[in-house]
């Protein structure tokens, strides 16, 4: 799915912070930087751990671009392909819930009812040094 | 370095800053710093000493600042914005959780009715339009109170835009006259609210307890129309008001039903905005207008002394008073907002658009909404005036404090005393008492009927007010007492109201 969030984000965009580098080649170069690799490594939290994962996106984005060659000029936007659907409204009633020792199964750690998180966001350059799932 | 006199400017209001870190007096049981003769009194923020320079020094600059706000109401409802696991602020940890809370896979968002119409009222009562067509959208970051990794939010089409709210300060030399103000509302979003972090610095762990999380909020936006803390503090209290009077939210900041953020900037009037820092963690109605303040006259000093601004997040200390920066943000966040693609577009229908033959249950009319809106306390303030032509202060009095305004209400139906009258007993005596006693109205030992009655005989002249404030002083007394007022009574009106009147009078009271 990131491959969607990744073309989303490379296309101009109202509202809403993407914070990608703008390419200044509108068709968007076929090389994708470094940079930017680490950047969606942060973000996403994938590891792209060779060239070829790389390699791959850079074919993601290509395949994504062909879409540039519909002309879309007077077309609005489609938000989903749930756009003609309902969207179902719920009655507020109390249904769920009071299964706490079924949800701490899935946990790592629990303390009493709570589930155990580190102190807080662990930041990227330290995971290089950490094995990727141990806690604090 | 001697401290420089800073001038800054708040509309309507011109005063000067003695020393550093001064804050503005707010009526609202702000904590006052020591008062100087005629001067705003100096916070206990600063360590500073406080310079009292009479005139303004050469080469000193105006400053004005700006203020928006980001309002999290928490909806008042049964259940989630997005699954049916109950809303309750006081449970074991984890108990009302759902497994779409816990983002366990396979689960779906499920939109809850009522929280879509608690937004449509807010936004009808804050003179919003209502977009017939709003989205969701996901916006990402990585915590471990957000078990999905992204809240779902409407950034992007939002239920409501385009609003604004009215509040009043007190101007003047002697803060006495009440001036409205208006914030203009950007837009009000539904949006989900994230679990319960618990941080646990011994152990170096932090402990998640997601009955919170996926509990409907919303998130009123306020244009940076404000210019200091009392401003924004007057404005959230106004729109607590108001939410209340909805019943939308409790809106009650001390149970963390009420969340502020704030948008703070300074500049030299006519020239541009400077950048501005945004100041989380401002969940103290008390503390609001302190916090404010302080993160202006930080600016000011900072730029004063040659320094610059960052475009940072910063988060209020309680305990030493000031705003520091918040350091788990590395660099500049980047949301990944896109939109949800579980949910389609909200739509949302008025007495002409409704298409026939839907049920009712799953369509909402924003007219139908309209006419049922209850009465907004601006409202209620008016007609106080002029019903009972009380001043603008009294009636902002009056909605102030839970239950006054039923209590006062209601021995005006008892009482033949004029209004004017039951305004200032119960606005100086009896909140007087209360606050003294630190009591709630709901707590009150004196009922209105009893003070009815202590009017009435007050207007027939039956007893003096000086008596009559005694009856009120004697409550917290021993009985015996009784006795000694009766006494007092009889003296005070001169042999002429009837002891035995007197007594019942009084024991009624004390004893109510």
């Amino acid at each position: 799915m990131w491959t969607r969030a990744v073309w989303l984000g490379l296309r101009a965009s109202a509202g809403g912070r993407r914070g990608f580098p703008s390419k200044a080649d509108p068709q968007g170069s076929r090389r994708v930087t470094a940079e930017l690799i680490e950047h969606l490594e942060r973000l996403a939290l994938v590891d792209f751990g060779s060239q070829e994962a790389v390699a791959r996106l850079e074919k993601a984005i290509a395949f994504a671009d062909r879409l540039r060659a519909v002309d879309t000029d007077g077309v609005e936007p489609m938000e989903s392909v749930l756009e003609d659907r309902c969207l179902y409204l719920r009655s507020d009633n109390v249904v769920e819930g009071n299964c706490a020792e079924e949800l701490l199964q899935n946990s790592h750690r629990v303390v009493e009812e709570y589930f155990v998180a580190p102190p807080g966001n662990i930041s990227w350059p330290k995971l290089d040094e950490k094995e990727p799932f141990s806690h604090c | 370095m001697a401290t420089p006199v800073l001038r800054w400017c708040c509309p309507g209001r011109r005063w000067v800053f003695a020393g550093i870190g001064g804050v503005s007096r707010h009526g609202r049981g702000v904590p006052t710093g020591s008062t100087s003769s005629g001067k705003r009194g100096q916070s206990s923020v600063a360590q500073q000493p406080l310079i009292t320079a009479q005139k303004p020094r050469k080469g000193e600059r105006e400053w004005a600042a700006v203020v928006g706000l980001e309002i999290h109401a928490q909806i008042a409802s049964n259940s989630k914005l997005f699954s049916g696991s109950q809303v309750d602020f006081a449970a074991p940890p984890n108990s009302l959780v759902s497994f779409f809370d816990a983002s366990l896979p396979g689960t779906l968002p499920v939109l809850n009715r009522r929280c879509v119409e608690a937004a449509v009222m807010t936004g009808l009562a804050l003179d919003c339009h209502i977009n017939r067509r709003s989205l969701f959208d996901r916006k990402h970051y990585f915590y471990a109170d957000l078990p999905a990794g992204y809240q779902i939010t409407q950034q992007r089409l939002p239920i409501a835009v385009n609003g604004s709210l009215a509040y009043s300060v007190c101007v003047g030399k002697r803060r006495s006259q009440m001036v409205t103000r208006t914030a203009r509302v950007k837009q009000i979003q539904l949006e989900q609210d994230s679990g319960k972090s618990l941080h646990d610095s011994l152990r170096s762990q932090t402990l998640i307890d997601l009955n919170r999380a996926g509990v409907g909020l919303l998130e009123v936006v306020l244009e940076p129309d404000m210019s200091c803390g009392e401003e924004a503090a007057a404005a959230v209290r106004e729109l607590q008001l108001i939410l209340q009077a909805l019943g939308t939210s409790q809106a009650n900041m001390a149970e963390g039903q009420l969340r502020v953020d704030a948008n703070i900037s300074v500049h030299n009037p006519g020239e541009p905005l400077g950048i501005r820092t945004e100041v989380k963690n401002l969940n103290s109605a008390r503390f609001l207008a302190k916090a404010i303040d302080y993160e202006i006259q930080r600016q000011i000093n900072e730029l004063e002394n040659g320094g610059k601004i960052l475009n940072e997040t910063r988060s209020f200390d309680y305990k030493l008073g000031c705003t520091v920066p918040m350091r788990d943000k590395e660099g500049k966040q980047d949301y990944r907002l896109m939109p949800e693609p579980n949910l389609p577009p909200l739509l949302l229908y008025d007495s002409g658009s409704l298409p026939p033959g839907t049920d009712p249950q799953q369509v909402i009319n924003i007219d139908q909404l309209r006419e049922q809106l209850p009465e907004l306390p601006r409202v209620t303030r008016e007609k106080l005036v002029q019903q009972y032509g009380m001043l603008p202060e009294h009636s902002f009095a009056l909605l102030n404090e839970v239950g006054l305004l039923e209590f006062f209400q209601n021995v005006i139906k008892e009482t033949r005393a004029e209004p004017k009258k039951v305004t200032s007993w119960v606005l100086n005596t009896f909140l007087g008492f209360l606050k003294q006693q630190n009591l709630a109205v709901s707590e009150s030992p004196v009922t209105p009927s009893a003070l009815a009655e202590l009017l009435d005989l007050l207007d027939r002249k039956a007893i003096s007010s000086s008596a009559a404030k005694q009856v009120t002083d004697v409550k917290k007394g021993n009985p015996r007492a009784i006795n000694k007022l009766i006494g007092l009574v009889r003296r005070a009106t001169l042999g002429r109201a009837d002891p035995t009147v007197i007594k019942e009078v009084l024991e009624r009271q004390l004893s109510s």
